[in-house]
């Protein structure tokens, strides 16, 4: 069986030589874990569908760009994050409503529950809401580095924004999501400040 | 070192990323609540990591609604490289027309002069 990084290989070579079914292939292959990755930036359907047509259209035509260093996937989570950060950048000011990464979430959780926090399936759940409250700015760097994995050069190049700022913003969601899906002992903490 | 000073550092830790001086390590290794802080970093961290096995459901006609931009991309994309193309075979014509009328007028003076001459 072909793995899959040399199957993704062997279409972008044919994509840049001209072969519009290539691509095609490339975007069947990819589009799920694009649509995805722009779900969890975004926050909402509506917007990650504009993100990942926006995302594929500039793949396309920068395709002769890519140099194949790294592989088509990790590529299409690169430009994926710079149209969510340009997307979510448009709906700040158009809502007029600056992020305020200390504005504190709204505490909406239910009770703590120690065994239902053992559930594996019921931490994902949670987190997966935790993430969805974070700020913009604090869900993206979290998503791009612990669950896809892309280096903080990389993120802060698509963010637009410097790597001492992706660390800051990364190590704040953590804490964030930390205290959001464990808030028992975030909360003798506050106590004892 | 105060048990604060280590819930600092430890989102920057956690993952390996930054050294943990020996001093934060001595406290965690004697603090039973510092070392609940990591454990749940660390349980976090995978929990974020496992999210990316997670695929959600696109909505439908999103491929085909990405198919067609970018195929309409593509049609531009060769309408302007054919456009381009004319543009440079309608320059050489008209090159090739000028070049050609010049050398028919030398040619035109030079049969006038023979004839003078003759």
């Amino acid at each position: 069986m072909v793995p899959p990084e040399l199957d993704q290989a062997a279409l972008v070579a044919a994509a840049k030589a001209g072969d519009s079914r290539a691509f095609e292939e490339l975007v069947r292959a990819t589009y799920a874990d694009v649509y995805t990755l722009a779900h969890r930036l975004t926050g909402n359907e509506e917007d990650a569908r504009d993100v990942v047509q926006e995302a594929y259209l500039r793949a396309f035509k920068g395709l002769k760009r890519f140099r194949g260093e790294a592989r088509f996937s990790t590529w299409m989570y690169r430009i994926t994050a710079n149209c969510a950060a340009t997307a979510m950048g448009k709906r700040a000011r158009a809502r007029h409503d600056e992020l305020d990464e200390e504005t504190p979430l709204a505490d909406v959780r239910p009770e703590h529950d120690p065994e239902a926090a053992a559930d594996a399936e019921l931490l994902r759940a949670r987190l997966n809401q935790a993430l969805d409250e974070l700020p913009d700015r604090l869900r993206a760097v979290v998503v791009l580095r612990d669950v896809y994995d892309l280096p903080h050069a990389a993120i802060a190049d698509e963010l637009g924004i410097s790597e001492a700022a992706a660390k800051v913003r990364l190590h704040r969601a953590r804490r964030r999501l930390r205290e959001r899906l464990f808030p028992k002992l975030g909360e003798e903490n506050a106590h004892a400040v | 070192m105060r048990c604060e000073d280590v819930s600092k550092a430890l989102p920057e830790i956690v993952d390996g990323a930054a050294t943990a001086d020996l001093t934060l390590r001595r406290h965690v290794d004697t603090c039973l609540r510092c070392q609940a802080e990591l454990a749940q970093y660390r349980r976090l961290l995978r929990s974020l990591h496992h999210l990316r096995t997670e695929v959600l459901e696109p909505a439908p006609g999103l491929l085909s609604d990405i198919l067609a931009r970018v195929e309409e991309a593509g049609e531009r994309r060769a309408l302007r490289s054919l456009l381009s193309g004319r543009r440079v075979a309608y320059a050489g014509a008209i090159a090739a027309a000028a070049t050609a009328g010049a050398a028919g007028v030398v040619l035109l003076a030079r049969h006038r002069r023979l004839a003078q001459a003759a």
